[in-house]
């Protein structure tokens, strides 16, 4: 029977069924300072040891300063909490990337800048955007600590079959509109919860085009549609991606390892549950007016009447998201002004963001009323570009350049807004108080956060050289 | 963990869509490293006027004198989005939370309850609706969780849930589901054996 590459991966990993469970294998198993120590707490309590420590790598990203590599710099429970994850590393044989090391960086950006995540893997982390690594095909997804204390204990997870998705993205992208804004489209056409129940495949002319980094981009936010993951089939790009990388397979074995990898695709006629069509010509860069991300319009829209929904849960939900935002129905989009810009995240803080933002940065300033951070996605990405001198760009654009990790994106460090502030920001959430209490998020791309930095308020991207 | 059967209490109505665990126990609490003493964090920005917790806010739902000690927590659509964060499940447990009734919830969200002894029922709206309007109208409407018999009863009305057996067993027995797996150790040793070498 014809099987989509979901199911593939599913079967490959089938360990056991125990009553109604089935028992997969993980190959790849990420883990952080925060999601992390009551796991190690629950195994120690009931005298358990990793199985394979060789399969779990673990770094810093969450609770970290992005202006001092000291371990104290967000003072005594971050610090308390980095040196449990650096306890328990040492304890159980564990593999750590801490501050300051060369190969540090959020979870999402290093696991594949090191070549640690392969097609038809089964990858999981403590995390919800562990659906990033689906961009090379291989099945990821987020779990809670009690779920990471399993898969430590039996490098395996009970699961339960997902319905299948295919996203398929046609046509060609306009200048100027990225990864990001494909993904802002889809959620805002499904919605937020449109795929709960779901794995996501991408696919299409549009998303076929796209580099291994914009493939993240999407993936990343399959959660932000609800999804459990998002996959993209691998292929050349993929592999030309991995090859070469610290962790990736060599020789011979990279050899057959290709030839097993191009199998994974989903067949010509395998059925999905849901079929999703959007025309990638007609996607405009986006920007998100609410409080979650499907709540979106694009820059030459303007911002929603509650009444403009049909359905009374998004209206209601509407309504709430416009009074915590402070915005006004048929505001243009591009009047609402901001004081704050943030480019990092899982999201898009990987080289090739970071040289989309420094090509709109480097043709103004930052205007005079905002404050305005860069944050590398990992050690690697921020040398990168300190050797391509896009941090030259940025500072003297007006920019802060920063140490690598999660900062504002979630502002478990002290990277975190004032009620009232307004934040163009490339991460993934514009949730109430993500990025701090009473604080407003919008939702955009690299290049139209860097706009915004300049302009002091959303502009058209697609106006700019270069971009 | 203690086995999960029948429910009988009073319920908090949280009439909102898409609750994400960032509401539920924002970031300034996931800094602990103990599974412990979440409760009094939970829905931090909406419950307290203040940062530091010494103003409750009169106006939230959870801070109404009629709904205190109520083991029943009731939402609407998409409860639990966003963050993986098991913070949020120890929060509602921590608070005396046992089971949520809401419209719908988001994936991650719904394990990390079924971990924690905390039982997420998803209703259709129009029964959510008679729900949540018997209980607006008393807040001393008690409702009733039958998890053997799969049922809510509020007032005369009975409605049944689904819930996937494995999840159920466990629920009703408490189940300690890492010592379950591990008596896979066979079945997980074979399969290492036919792992392909580019991901050894
Ligand atoms: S960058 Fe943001 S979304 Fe990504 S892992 Fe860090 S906190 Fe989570």
């Amino acid at each position: 029977m014809a099987q989509t590459m979901y199911e593939k991966i599913w079967q490959r990993h089938l360990v056991d069924q125990i009553g109604e469970d089935v028992l997969l294998y993980i190959d790849r198993h990420l883990i952080h300072e925060v999601t992390s120590p009551q796991a190690f707490s629950g195994l120690q309590e009931k005298g358990r040891k990793v199985r394979r420590p060789d399969k779990t790598f673990a770094t810093m990203d969450h609770s970290i300063s992005t202006r001092s590599l000291a371990i104290d710099a967000c003072g005594p429970a971050n610090q308390l909490q980095l040196q449990t994850l650096m306890k328990n590393c040492e304890e159980n044989n564990i593999q750590l990337f801490p501050i300051g090391h060369e190969k540090q960086g959020i979870v999402h950006v290093i696991g594949p800048e090191l070549g640690l995540i392969l097609p038809g893997m089964t990858v999981v982390c403590g995390d919800s955007h562990t659906a990033t690594h689906g961009a090379f095909g291989a099945l990821a997804f987020g779990i809670g600590t009690s779920q990471v204390e399993h898969v430590l204990a039996t490098q395996t997870l009970k699961q339960g079959k997902a319905k299948t998705m295919l996203v398929n993205v046609s046509g060609k992208l306009a200048n100027g509109v990225t990864a990001k804004d494909i993904i802002l489209a889809i959620i805002g056409k499904i919605g937020h919860a449109g795929a709960t129940g779901y794995v996501i495949e991408y696919a299409g002319s549009a998303i076929e085009a796209l580099s291994m980094e914009e493939r993240m981009t999407i993936c990343n936010m399959s959660i932000e549609a609800g999804a459990k993951a998002g996959l993209v089939a691998p292929d050349q790009t993929t592999f030309d991606y991995i090859e070469g990388r610290e962790f990736a397979p060599t020789g011979e074995t990279w050899e057959k390892a290709v030839e097993d990898w191009k199998t994974l695709v989903s067949d010509a006629n395998a059925e999905f549950d849901t079929v999703v069509e959007l025309n990638g010509n007609d996607i405009a860069p986006q920007v998100t007016w609410g409080t979650n991300p499907g709540q979106v319009a694009a820059i030459d829209q303007t911002v929603p009447s509650p009444t403009d929904f049909n359905d009374h849960v998004e209206q209601g939900s509407a309504e709430k998201a416009l009074t915590y935002m402070d915005l006004q129905p048929g505001q243009a989009i591009s009047d609402i002004t901001v004081n704050n810009v943030f480019i990092g995240s899982c999201t898009n803080s990987r080289i090739e963001d970071l040289r989309s933002a420094a090509a709109i940065a480097k043709q103004g300033k930052v205007a005079d009323n905002v404050t305005a951070i860069v944050v590398p996605g990992s050690a690697k990405v921020k040398l990168q570009a300190e050797q391509e001198q896009l941090d030259k760009i940025f500072i003297e654009a007006g920019f802060e350049w920063r140490l690598p990790g999660c900062s504002m994106c979630l502002g478990m460090n002290d990277d975190i807004l004032k009620p009232g502030d307004r934040c163009a920001s490339t991460s993934n959430r514009n949730f109430e108080g993500r990025q701090g209490r009473g604080a407003r998020t919008h939702l955009v791309s690299p290049a139209m956060a860097a706009a915004a930095a300049l302009n002091g308020r959303f502009v058209d991207v697609r106006k700019f050289e270069d971009a | 963990m203690a086995g999960f059967e029948k429910l009988t209490s009073n319920a908090v109505p949280l009439d909102s869509a898409n609750v994400d665990t960032d509401q539920i126990i924002p970031k300034q609490f996931l800094t602990a490293v103990t599974r412990a003493g979440f409760g009094k964090h939970l829905f931090h920005d909406w419950r307290y006027l203040d940062l530091h917790e010494q103003e409750p806010n009169p106006e939230f739902v959870l801070n109404k004198p009629q709904h205190q000690g109520a083991e029943i927590l009731l939402a609407r659509e998409n409860f639990g989005c966003g963050s993986s964060r098991e913070h949020a499940p120890w929060s509602l447990t921590d608070y005396g939370f046992k089971a949520i009734i809401a419209n719908s919830f988001a994936d991650i969200f719904y394990g990390n309850c079924m971990n924690n002894q905390l039982l997420p029922i998803a209703l259709s709206s129009e029964q959510m609706d008679a729900i949540f309007s018997a209980v607006e109208s008393d807040a001393n409407t008690q409702i009733c969780v039958d998890l053997k018999q799969q049922t809510v009863t509020c007032g005369d009305a009975t409605f049944n849930f689904e819930i996937a057996e494995h999840h159920k067993h466990n629920m009703i027995l408490g189940l300690d589901t890492i010592g379950q797996t591990m008596q896979s150790g066979d079945a997980i040793d074979q399969y290492e054996t036919t792992i392909s070498d580019w991901y050894q």
